[in-house]
């Protein structure tokens, strides 16, 4: 008989290896998979992983998928260790962009430097306005904010295809639902030419370093790690509950929101009925895959960027489903679980007792 | 397969070049024919009906042709990248089969002078963009009188995907057929903000039963609420292929999206080098938009009311938007004799009389 026994001291540096180790069994796994399959595993392999960035296009577009979900998954970390769930980034970023094309078409005519950060300024406070009313409530009346912030999400997405039908649309478009393409000055700025990787690329990498600093170095940092793990020790140490959510909460709408932004500023151009293919829930997935910590938040956005490309690669090389996006992603995931059960638990093997 | 790897630099000025090696200095090579799909192609409705148009190809030019897709491509930030790397991996034509990827299309297209692009539903064309669509509303006006015909609560339940020109025309298409044959019956609609969502589109399906819809129909591309209907015991009309699979005794009929026609014509020109950017809006009378066989519980009288509207449709002794037509609130915008012309059917943003509801704005 098999049982699972709770380690005293879980080893902490086997926590960090965690996702390494679940990312090799991975594709360990994905290469059996493939063999099955009857795909030639090498070939299967490139098309999955080497191939999507062995151009420099390729590596753009990995940043562009990576941008979102890192800078959303150090905001979330963040508040994830002051155990603050916020689960609505999705409807945050979603108000974000509303907010910040709102700017971009009032000042359509307008070609200045200042459009840019204004379009910024409103999709942050896009953000934290779609995230207070979850602090709000969770601080006057002790509702929990994972319902209301997952519930919020769904506000959004109508509120978004209400405007982008009516208010936003375009005047030229036959009645589509969707805006005017943005101007130049309303887009935002190509770090390589040939690429579509924009300056958000280097917002997410700059959140990283923040998101590092203020967690470790700064004493609100300290405060909100404090809540997460110990409350009432928090309480007593002088942390304000309420302002601690209500910060952690601001932190995820206001990253949320300006990512929101860098979708219709850059690669989109415009505002759509659906801007974002669940980047804020996606982003929930990758804090968790990187321990909460902005560094490994950085790999974790890249690895899951990767799997989408790596999805869309296999289809168009090896006319694969795109199936294999989900069952890579799932693979992941659980093997993540399954050596996380392992570092807290030893398996100890126990004789059945005679029965006498 | 063919170039992966070893494209150091950028994508496009790469690929442009080997697109002509392709095409004019190879001719063995198979014509590499690509497609971007919104759905699954399990969706057993509009990307299904695609995927069967992709296969035709296959069928119809063996080995001149490889075919390639990429499913489930989100509208949005996706659909560049997807139609970017099929225009560098050497595809010569790119299908992209949802309204969301028209600008996408257009912005890829740009930088492939040499790769040809086909964009179902849009409106935008350049030198190697052509679009396609086909009149389903030409459809509804046969299922409308059907339903107009058949529903006894006179409630017609109507399931909408997004409130655009397109699904805004089919809904005004059933309800003026549907009014002709009878005049009190109205229609309920439901905007469930997706295409493709089975539990979204079956819990409307429930709601309009339980309003008093005892046909439902729908524009959006999942089976479940024909599925609810067979539950329930109500009449519904199939979307884009022929769903009695799911619904035997309620699907009366289904309006059918045939794509293989043109999928088939367009990659000949392209084989042959007779390929120019079109604007093709086909009709019943080009196969485009077909019906299966009738349900089993649709009486006589009903096939035959159909099947007189669908004759009339071909031989245009009859036009799914004829005068006199009424708005919702009874004054009347189109006089008698008189038909609106495809720029207000192409625009249109309004209800006519007999739909319920206001449209979302």
């Amino acid at each position: 008989m098999i049982r699972l026994q709770k380690r005293a001291a879980p080893s902490a540096l086997m926590g960090y290896l965690a996702p390494v180790i679940a990312l090799f069994i991975t594709v360990l796994a994905g290469l059996v998979l493939f063999a099955l399959l009857g795909v030639p595993v090498l070939d299967a392999f490139h098309a999955f992983f080497i191939a999507p960035i062995s151009t420099l296009y390729g590596l753009g577009e990995l940043g562009v998928k990576a941008a979102p979900l890192i800078m959303i998954g150090v905001a979330l970390s963040i508040g994830f260790r002051a155990q603050v769930w916020n689960i609505g980034a999705e409807g945050q970023l979603i108000l974000g962009a509303i907010a910040g094309s709102a700017v971009a078409l009032a000042l359509y005519e307008v070609d200045a430097w200042y459009v840019l950060p204004a379009m910024m300024f409103a999709s942050i406070l896009g953000g934290m306005s779609w995230a207070a009313v979850p602090a709000l409530l969770r601080t006057r009346f002790n509702v929990n904010e994972i319902l209301t912030s997952l519930m919020l999400t769904y506000v959004a997405v109508l509120l978004l295809s209400f405007l982008v039908a009516g208010p936003m649309r375009d005047p030229d478009g036959f009645n589509f639902p969707e805006s005017r393409l943005f101007h130049d000055a309303a887009t935002l700025p190509r770090l390589w030419g040939g690429t579509r990787l924009h300056a958000g690329a280097l917002v997410a990498l700059g959140l990283v370093v923040v998101g590092w600093v203020f967690l470790t170095r700064t004493l609100l940092g300290f405060a909100l790690r404090v809540n997460g793990t110990a409350p009432r020790a928090a309480g007593y140490a002088g942390f304000n509950q309420g302002r601690l959510v209500w910060l952690a909460l601001m932190i995820g709408g206001a990253t949320a929101g300006l990512a929101g932004l860098f979708e219709v500023a850059g690669p989109i151009g415009q505002l759509l009925p659906s801007i974002s293919p669940g980047y804020g829930f996606t982003a929930i997935i990758v804090a968790f895959l990187g321990r909460l910590h902005p560094v490994g938040v950085l790999f974790a956005g890249l690895v899951m960027a990767l799997s989408y490309l790596g999805g869309e690669s296999a289809q168009i090389t090896l006319n694969l489903p795109l199936a294999i996006t989900g069952v890579f992603q799932g693979m992941l995931l659980f093997f993540l679980l399954a050596t996380d059960v392992l570092i807290n638990y030893s398996i100890v093997r126990k004789q059945p007792r005679p029965v006498s | 397969m063919v170039f992966h790897g070893s494209l150091k630099q950028a994508a496009f000025a790469i690929a442009a070049v080997l697109s002509i090696g392709v095409v004019n200095a190879q001719s063995d090579d198979p014509t590499k024919v690509g497609f971007v799909y919104v759905g699954p192609v399990s969706d057993h409705g509009w990307t299904y009906r695609h995927d069967l148009g992709r296969q035709a190809i296959e069928a119809q030019f063996g080995d001149k042709v490889e075919t390639t897709y990429v499913e489930s491509v989100p509208e949005g930030a996706d659909a560049e990248r997807v139609i970017r790397n099929l225009a560098s991996s050497g595809h010569d034509l790119i299908f992209t089969t949802s309204f969301g990827f028209m600008n996408p299309t257009v912005k890829v297209a740009k930088d492939f002078p040499d790769v040809k692009f086909e964009h179902a539903t849009g409106f935008k064309r350049e030198d190697n963009v052509s679009t396609y669509a086909a009149r389903f509303y030409e459809g509804r006006s046969v299922i409308g009188t059907m339903a107009g015909m058949m529903t006894k609560t006179n409630t017609i339940g109507y399931i909408a995907s997004f409130p655009i020109p397109e699904v805004v025309r089919g809904i005004n298409a059933f309800t003026i057929a549907m009014r002709k044959v009878n005049p009190d019956a109205t229609v309920k609609v439901v905007w469930v903000n997706t295409w493709y969502d089975p539990g979204k589109e079956a819990d409307a399906a429930k709601v309009l039963i339980d309003q008093g819809a005892d046909i439902i129909t729908q524009h959006t591309d999942s089976p479940a609420p024909l599925q609810v209907a067979q539950e329930r015991g109500v009449f519904a009309f199939g979307q884009a292929s022929d769903m009695s699979a799911f619904a035997p005794e309620s699907q009366l009929t289904s309006i059918v999206d045939d794509w293989n026609s043109y999928y088939v014509e367009r990659t000949a020109a392209a084989i042959d080098g007779t390929w120019a950017s079109t604007d093709t809006w086909g009709g019943i009378d080009t196969g485009m938009v077909a019906f299966p066989e009738y349900g089993v519980n649709v009486p006589d009288d009903v096939r035959a009311a159909a099947e007189v509207i669908r004759e009339g449709i071909i031989d245009k002794s009859i036009h799914p938007f004829q005068g006199p037509l009424k708005d919702q609130a009874g004054e009347e915008i189109l006089a008698e004799g008189e038909i609106y012309d495809d720029g207000v059917l192409l625009g249109m943003n309004f209800y006519v009389e007999g739909v319920q509801g206001d449209l979302p704005k």
